[in-house]
This record gives C-alpha cells, sequence and structure tokens, in this order.
C-alpha cells in the first residue's frame, strides 16, 4: 500500500542486524511467491504468523453492517493470505518486546510506525507485546525492516512458536526481588529465536519469569513456562548461588491450568538447556492435530509431571552441546545493569522512598492520586518506579513521541511494559517527581489510579478479534468512565481491586486471575442473541496468579456495570478484618453471588439496548466471528524445510535473471540441500547444516532405503542432488547453472511426493 | 545551464492527510457520530471501500473516532487538541502532486458536507471554514526538513490558493512529526464554497 515499501531495504542496508534482514528478505520472497500462486495459502498463513503477522476480524471478506451480510469487495479479490482469509483485509502486527524492555529511539520508531501503517495508535498486550491494527500485508516487510533497524523483531510473535518471553517489569529495582531476572530473560529469547527445536510445536509456548514468588509481577503460574528467580547456600562453599523454580504447564484458555513444578532449582547455566529439552519433548509428543488439546499443558497432564519430568531430563543427557547455554551469562550479568541518570536525594533510605499523602500539602487532588497510586519505591534508596497507566493499553504517536523525550529527560532512556498494558518508568530520581508529572501530564499520559480498579485491562475482543463474541473494550472503556471517579471516592479495599475483561473464553485478557473478571458469551432471549459476559469472581492476582476465579452467571453486556457496583458495595459493606475480596467470594459462596447477580442475568422490561453492545449499535450477531489463527496452521517442519527450498529456488532464478549464474548455481544448489535436509530432520532432528552429512544421512534414510524413489522415473530425482554435491564448489557456467535449476526443481518436488507418500508430519 | 544549487528539487507527495477544524469543538460529544459512521458503511457512500468503526476516544488528543477504510481512513481526530475531520490517503494515487492534494481535500470536504446535513447530528458538526491542516503521511518520500518543505511548499500553496484564493501557511518544524502545513484563510469559507473552489 506505501508507496515507499519498496525503497526501505536500501535505506536501512547495513543498519539491520543481518539476522533479522535476512529474515525479511525471506519473508518478502514468500510474499512474492504466494502472489505468483507459487506458495499454498496454508503456509503462507502460517510463515505470516510467525512473522507476527496475524489476522483481524471480517478478514474472511464479509462483515454484518447491522442490517446485512456485506461482501467487502477488496481489489484484490479473493486472493487469499491464508485460508478464507483476504489478502488485502487489515491484519494485526504483533510486535515482540522481551521482557518488555525498549528505549526511546524505539519508542520513536514505534511511533511512527503506528502513524504511516496503522490507525496511529500503538497498543500494549497483555503479554508485554505491542500490536498495530488495520495493517496491509504488502506493508509489513517494511514496516519489520524499520523494526529491525531499531533492533526490534516480530518473528516468532503469533503461531506455534516460541512467543514473547516475558518478566517482571520491576526487575532489578525491586524490594521483594532475589535477583534481577531481566539478563536471563533476554539470554533465554534470543536463544530460542528461531532455534530448531522450536520450530515443530503443535501450538505456541509461552514463558515468563518472575523475581519472587509473592507477588503477581510475572505471572509466572498461567504459563506454559514460568520461572521464579531464586538463590540458595552453596553448602560446600557457603557462597549464595542463584537459581530459578522452573514451573511447566500453565495456561488460562477455556479451562485455566496451573504450571506444575518441574525442578525446584535450575542454576543458570542449565536454563537454556533445560528449556530445550522441554522444547524437544514438546515438539516430539505434543498433540499436534487437534489444537484443543495441542498446549503443553496437555501432554502434562497426559503423562503427569513425574513422566514428563522424567523426559526432560532423559532428553537433556542426549543434547549436543551448545556453547551458548553458559557463554551469555557473564556477559548477560554486566550487559543488562541499568543505572539511574540523576542522583537520589541525600539522606534517603528504601522505605523513605515511598512517598506518603502526608508530603504532599496543597498538591493537586490528581497528583496526590498520582503519588499514591503510580508509583512505587525501589529496593535503591531515593529511587522510585512510575507507572504510565494506557486507557485499554492504547497510546497515540505523539505521546509515544513525549515518551520517548521523558525517558530521555529522567532516566537513562529506558523504559518497560507490563502485562497490565501499561508502562513502568525505573530509576526515578524522587527529587524529580513533581517534574515528571508535569511532563507526563502534558502529554496526556498522567492518568492515576495504576493497577487499581478502573485500570481495566481488555484483550481487542470483537473490536478487532475475529474470534470475539462480545466487546471487552468497549465494556472497559465504559467501566473505566463509570467507576473512575466513583472508585477514589470508595473504600480503599475496592479501589485496589482488578478488573480484568476478555472478549471470549481464550482469556487473552487474563480473566481469570481478576478479583472480578468477565468474559465474552453470547446468549438469546426473544429469539435474539444478546452480547453477554460471563461474571468470574475472585481470582488471585498475587503470588503470581495462585489461584483462579470462579464463574458464576452469564449476564447481558449492558448490564455490568451494575454488576460492578452491586459486588463492590456488598464487599464493602460486609467485608470482615480487612478481608481479600477472593476471601470474601469464597466466604458468600457461589450460590448466594448467583442469586445476588439473579435479576442482572435478564433485562429490564423494555430495554433494547441489550440487543447491541457497547459502543457498537449495530443489532448484535455472531455472524462475524471468524476462525481464530492464535493457533495458525500445524505446519509440519518438514513442509516448512520444503517451502524454503522452495524460495531458495525462486532466489537462485531471480540471480539466474540478472545474470549472477553462478550465485544462481549455488542457491539452486543450495536449495536442494534444504529440501533433503528437511526430509533427514524428521527422523533426525539434530541433523546439522553440514552438506556432506545431509547427503550421506538422506542417502542412507531415504536413496538406499528406496523411500525417495518416484513410482516411475525411480531414483533419478535423487541422483540430481549427488551430483550437485560432487561438484559442489566448482564455479557454474550459464549453461550449468540453468541445468541445475531445472533439476532442483524437479528435485524439489519428488521430496514433496516422497513427503505426501510417506505422510511425514512431525519430526519425530 | 542552470547550476545544481538552482535545479528545482522535487518531491512525491503520496498519502496525504487533510483536516478541517471543526466549529465549537469543546461542546462536540462523539458518541453520536457511531451510528452515523455505521449507517457510511452500510451505505457505502464513497467510491473507497469502507470497513470498520474504531473508536479511541478514550485516548487523549488521539485519533478520536476513526472510519477505517481500505483505500482511505476517515477520522474525527483530536491530535493536538485540535478536533476535526480528517481524511488519511492510504491507497498511492497516480497524477501530480496538485492532483493528489486536491483529491485527499475533496473527500475530506464531502465527509465534512455529510457531517453537517446529517439530521440525527442536528447541526452540531460545523467546520470552521479557516483552518485546513494538509499532514504527508510517508517519512521516507516526504521527510520533514527544510529541503522538502521548500519542495513541497509550491504545491500546498497552489491548494490553499485554490480553496482560499489566498491564505497563509505554517509548518510544523519537529523533524520528528510528519511533514505537515497549516493554512489558514482570514475569513471562512463554507463547506459548500470550499468544494466548489476545489472543482474550479
Ligand atoms: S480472549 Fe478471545 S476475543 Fe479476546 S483476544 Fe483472545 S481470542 Fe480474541
Amino acid at each position: 500500500m506505501k508507496s515507499s515499501n519498496s525503497l526501505w531495504k536500501q535505506k536501512l542496508d547495513g543498519k539491520m542486524p543481518e539476522e533479522l534482514a535476512r529474515e525479511i528478505d525471506i519473508f518478502e520472497t514468500e510474499i512474492a511467491l504466494r502472489k505468483q500462486g507459487k506458495l499454498e495459502e496454508r503456509l503462507f498463513a502460517e510463515t505470516r504468523l510467525r512473522r507476527g503477522a496475524y489476522g483481524q476480524r471480517y478478514d474472511n471478506g464479509q462483515r454484518n453492517d447491522g442490517q446485512k451480510v456485506q461482501k467487502l469487495n477488496f481489489p484484490s479479490g479473493d486472493f487469499t493470505k491464508g485460508p478464507n482469509t483476504m489478502w488485502d483485509a487489515p491484519g494485526m502486527q504483533r510486535i515482540k518486546v522481551p521482557a518488555g524492555g525498549l528505549n526511546a529511539s524505539q519508542l520513536e520508531t514505534m511511533a511512527e510506525l503506528a502513524e504511516e501503517y496503522s490507525d496511529g495508535i500503538a497498543h500494549v498486550t497483555t503479554r508485554q507485546d505491542f500490536q498495530l491494527h488495520y495493517i496491509h500485508i504488502d506493508d509489513t516487510p517494511a514496516l519489520m525492516r524499520r523494526l529491525a533497524a531499531a533492533n526490534i523483531t516480530t518473528r516468532e510473535a503469533c503461531g506455534n512458536s516460541v512467543r514473547n518471553v516475558t518478566a517482571c517489569p520491576y526487575a532489578g529495582v525491586c524490594t521483594d526481588e532475589s535477583f534481577d531476572v531481566t539478563p536471563y530473560a533476554r539470554a533465554l529469547s534470543r536463544f530460542l529465536l528461531g532455534h530448531p527445536d522450536c520450530q515443530n510445536f503443535g501450538r505456541k509456548f509461552k514463558p515468563a519469569f518472575s523475581g519472587c514468588a509473592q507477588h503477581a509481577c510475572g505471572l509466572t503460574s498461567l504459563h506454559d513456562l514460568g520461572l521464579i528467580a531464586k538463590t540458595r547456600i552453596n553448602e560446600a562453599t557457603g557462597r549464595e548461588e542463584l537459581g530459578f523454580e522452573m514451573y511447566v504447564g500453565g495456561g488460562l484458555g477455556a479451562v485455566p491450568y496451573h504450571a506444575k513444578l518441574l525442578d525446584s532449582f535450575v542454576p543458570p547455566e542449565e536454563l537454556l538447556p533445560l528449556t530445550q529439552s522441554i522444547a524437544r519433548v514438546f515438539a516430539r509428543l505434543g498433540e499436534k492435530k487437534n489444537r484443543n488439546r495441542a498446549r503443553i499443558k496437555f501432554l502434562i497432564q497426559d503423562l503427569g509431571i513425574e513422566k514428563f519430568r522424567e523426559l526432560v531430563f532423559e532428553e537433556r543427557k542426549t543434547l549436543p552441546f551448545d556453547p551458548r547455554w553458559t557463554e551469555y551469562i557473564e556477559q548477560a550479568r554486566s550487559e543488562f545493569r541499568e543505572t539511574p541518570l540523576k542522583e537520589a536525594p541525600q539522606n534517603e533510605t528504601a522505605e523513605s522512598s515511598l512517598v506518603t499523602i502526608g508530603d504532599l500539602n496543597g498538591a493537586s487532588e490528581n497528583f496526590k492520586r498520582w503519588m499514591k497510586f503510580n508509583n512505587r519505591p525501589q529496593r535503591q534508596p531515593g529511587y522510585v518506579t512510575v507507572t504510565i497507566a494506557l486507557p485499554l493499553g492504547d497510546i497515540t504517536a505523539n505521546q509515544l513521541r513525549s515518551l520517548a523525550d521523558i525517558v530521555r529527560r529522567f532516566t537513562k532512556e529506558t523504559i518497560r511494559t507490563t502485562v497490565e498494558q501499561n508502562f513502568v518508568i525505573r530509576w526515578v530520581s524522587k527529587g524529580d517527581l513533581p517534574d515528571l508529572y508535569k511532563a507526563l501530564d502534558a502529554a496526556g499520559l498522567a492518568d492515576v489510579g495504576a493497577g487499581a480498579l478502573v485500570d481495566v485491562t481488555s484483550c481487542p475482543g470483537t473490536d478487532t478479534c475475529k474470534l470475539g463474541i462480545s466487546s471487552s473494550r468497549g465494556l472497559a472503556a465504559e467501566l473505566r468512565r463509570q467507576v473512575s471517579e466513583k472508585s477514589f471516592q470508595s473504600d480503599e479495599a475496592v479501589q485496589n481491586l482488578h478488573i480484568k475483561i476478555s472478549g471470549c473464553f481464550n482469556s487473552c485478557g487474563q480473566h481469570h486471575v481478576a478479583d472480578l473478571g468477565f468474559y465474552g458469551v453470547s446468549r438469546k432471549i426473544a429469539g435474539h442473541a444478546v452480547p453477554h459476559f460471563q461474571v468470574v469472581l475472585g481470582g488471585q492476582w498475587e503470588h503470581n496468579a495462585a489461584s483462579y476465579g470462579l464463574p458464576v452467571a452469564a449476564v447481558p453486556s449492558k448490564n455490568i456495570p451494575q454488576v460492578v457496583t452491586r459486588l463492590t458495595n456488598r464487599y464493602v459493606a460486609e467485608r470482615e478484618n480487612g478481608e481479600a475480596f477472593k476471601d470474601f467470594v469464597k466466604r458468600t459462596g457461589k450460590a448466594e453471588l448467583k442469586n445476588m447477580l439473579e435479576d442482572l442475568t435478564r433485562p429490564a422490561a423494555g430495554d433494547s439496548s441489550i440487543f447491541s453492545d457497547w459502543g457498537d449499535p449495530r443489532e448484535y450477531t455472531l455472524g462475524d466471528m471468524g476462525e481464530g489463527e492464535c493457533a495458525g496452521e500445524v505446519v509440519s517442519a518438514v513442509d516448512f524445510g520444503l517451502a524454503a527450498a522452495e524460495r531458495e529456488l525462486f532466489e537462485a532464478q531471480l540471480l539466474f535473471e540478472k545474470g549472477e549464474v553462478d550465485q544462481a548455481g549455488k542457491s539452486a544448489y543450495h536449495s536442494m540441500l534444504t529440501a533433503a535436509r528437511a526430509l533427514v530432520r524428521a527422523e533426525n532432528q539434530d541433523i546439522g547444516d553440514d552438506p556432506d552429512q545431509i547427503v550421506a544421512e538422506f542417502r542412507q534414510r531415504y536413496y538406499d532405503t528406496r523411500l525417495f524413489f518416484d513410482p516411475f522415473a525411480g531414483g533419478k530425482f535423487a541422483g540430481y542432488l549427488f551430483a550437485a554435491h560432487e561438484k559442489a564448489g566448482q564455479p557454474y557456467s550459464e549453461e550449468s547453472s540453468r541445468y541445475l535449476i531445472d533439476e532442483a526443481q524437479l528435485f524439489i518436488d519428488a521430496a514433496h511426493s516422497c513427503s505426501n507418500r510417506l505422510g511425514k508430519p512431525v519430526a519425530v | 545551464m542552470r547550476s545544481i544549487l538552482e535545479e528545482e528539487v522535487t518531491v512525491e507527495l503520496q498519502h496525504i492527510n487533510v483536516k478541517l477544524l471543526l466549529k465549537e469543538s469543546a461542546s462536540i460529544a462523539l458518541d453520536a457520530v457511531i451510528p452515523v459512521f455505521h449507517s457510511w458503511i452500510q451505505d457505502q457512500i464513497f467510491d473507497e471501500l469502507l470497513l470498520d468503526v474504531a473508536d479511541y476516544r478514550h485516548v487523549k488528543q488521539g485519533p478520536g473516532l476513526m472510519l477505517i477504510g481500505h483505500e482511505a481512513d476517515y477520522s474525527l481526530d483530536n491530535t493536538d487538541g485540535l478536533l476535526g475531520l480528517r481524511y488519511n490517503r492510504k491507497a498511492s494515487l497516480a497524477g501530480t502532486n496538485l492532483d493528489r492534494s486536491s483529491q485527499a481535500t475533496r473527500s475530506a470536504l464531502l465527509a465534512c458536507q455529510r457531517l453537517e446535513s446529517d439530521t440525527r447530528l442536528n447541526g452540531r458538526f460545523r467546520f470552521n471554514g479557516q483552518d485546513v491542516q494538509l499532514i504527508i503521511n510517508d517519512r521516507l518520500l516526504s521527510p520533514n526538513d527544510e529541503k522538502t518543505r521548500q519542495a513541497a511548499a509550491p504545491d500546498f500553496q497552489r491548494l490553499a490558493n485554490k480553496l482560499f484564493g489566498h491564505a497563509e501557511l505554517t509548518y510544523n518544524l519537529d523533524p520528528r512529526r510528519l511533514l505537515s502545513a497549516s493554512i489558514r484563510s482570514s475569513k471562512p469559507v463554507s463547506t459548500g464554497e470550499l468544494l466548489k473552489n476545489l472543482a474550479d
């Protein structure tokens, strides 16, 4: 769509990390191949998902406009970028932010991209990522290059892959942490990115780090892999050692699972290899066909944690050594140490860093509230962290630029995103708080009540998500409006409750761990579909989301604000001895809670507003729901390898056309190796990149066994590979290059047939 | 022969945004526009494909209420605290810079005219007819630097003259912001007149 798309590659040449640049070139070629009909839609869908380019609501080319279902007549017609996904339909681009860490210039990049390719808004997600909406697929390579130049990747942000590695945003400055988990989170993120052992999952895999067990920031118990920092004294040396409690198999979704303890102390040198072992077991044994049972939590449930543990440690013994397992440790610890820009005020202790309301006589009410809710003391005396509460996780391009200026002015240019869809500025000298407040206020970023009742978390819901059932953002905006002033007037106990909303049972809004959680469902009233939310009460945010809430009743969307008022009033009235909300819910019991909400489950007489959702006047319908791409298509590693071979061959053809015949020949030969490797890898996942080894194993496993043999041509096409391998290293003439390109095509076609014949879906 | 220094630098203006400011914007609530935007989609009232409505009213000085389209977005945009109708051309266009800026201005004006005359809005939406912003949403083709501003200025001025006869132009000089010019006319001109002037 953008006129400048083709110019960014040249403009940013040499400014992007080589590996990211190459990755984006590959994706661009895949786009070209798809447009030429040379890459099937299912494969293209998974390949774009693995670059974070996700579908959006209505991308099947139709939309209910409130009166009728409209066909959206896109210029590219019915040409698709995935099954039932129109090429021209706007999509969402997810951008990974490992441990939520960003610097000032990365904020500026995000601002530019939101403005130029999206709708002017960047959205912070519940997994510390960014999302941009309404993106055209043709714009994605340019967008990705601009991110890469800022050292940000979208790779594996969606699809059946290792998603963003999240971490507590207070890591390194928290008063309660065992140690700073940031370097470990980043190292794990780097190590797993594109790792061959993570390419063959049946579903996504989400890791999270937390600095302590008692607070919620890392939410480790609801992750596929949860790591909690821990220290212990080595009895032999008497020295303190760092390590992690390692949990596996947590997850939300329709039925939430708590992660189970895999190992009570994993030292840093075992962090990467043990995770790699988990990935290999998951890839090998995890469900591939039924995506509803493909998360690792189901595998662990089926096997039992003891058996799973046994398999992981057995796998660990067989792992080929990788120097990266330990190389990162020293470098990481020094590289990621954050320090302050400004001196701390004199005579400060960690405790006195907590500014109390008493210090603020004469200050504005908003400033007082901001001081109360949006700040917390750091472990380092005189310094505080400041939370910027983003409404629904949204921030404008101009605000991002202002934020870049602010972090430059008050810190060493760093900031973190949080799982509550906010930002945290760390290392703020306490003396700077009034000036920082003024700067944030000028940028429209001084909303009060971070982490409080008014700071409602929401997934995209029906606004943009294909699976959305109810408007979670519409409800969140409405609740913010209704509770914002009221909540500050209400009882202290209510002010600190959490509201979290998901548009459907998939739980992206993390409603299970909220005091007041809601997820979208639909019910029929008077023969019409009506948007509802299931009310889920008493989830626990503390202790890394230690317990999940209790579904109580389904209530029409429009009645949910009344549900909040009624429940919070009752809590204030009947609370016993500082009782937490979850304990109040437990004590009151489901029957009574249901009873309390009973009348709200029905519309008031004559209330026709229930037939539409918040912020959307169209009559409500489920007709706009599409197929989700959360999981993506399960595409086998063999399919992926063969698609990569096709792409290399395509590049060889382009080189040939440009007259670069020698390079074209080399590329064609390499494409054959890639195809052969894909087949070999189905039997030996440790096959490396060594051409001799690939050809030898291919010969042994597929040629000598005649598995590769074509029913008519026999072993002829394998012979092309053997011949090309023998001649490798010799220069290619125009003629030999052209022949080789043709032979490579035949070889790759034969590899596809072989894969289909053998039905090798996964690496085993 | 002209020396290299005298050589005219050219710039291709694509993805032109045009924003017209509203009168008495402080008293305007945008809720009422949500069903209006939905009805524009129902009737596909423009020759561009209209897709969806996005509500960002919760964000301060943000894009407000958006009507997302394939070729272009329309929004009641509150960037910099200035509420107005903004047209954001997303698809590239052939022609000259003046052709493209006229297209964007015409599209914006047609949308303004519809809002002004929509009975559901009770005449509350009135455009001030004096302030028009031109924003070029492509930093690579049109970076916000002195050279590009100079190169774009004649085209901007031509558009301003076409609309208002004569009007002052000011530029946003922040290099991080998109290239943009604010046109201010000394006297207000109605939306209909502006459309007529543009067509002449
Ligand atoms: S919870 Fe449902 S509606 Fe919300 S983002 Fe996830 S899949 Fe979409």
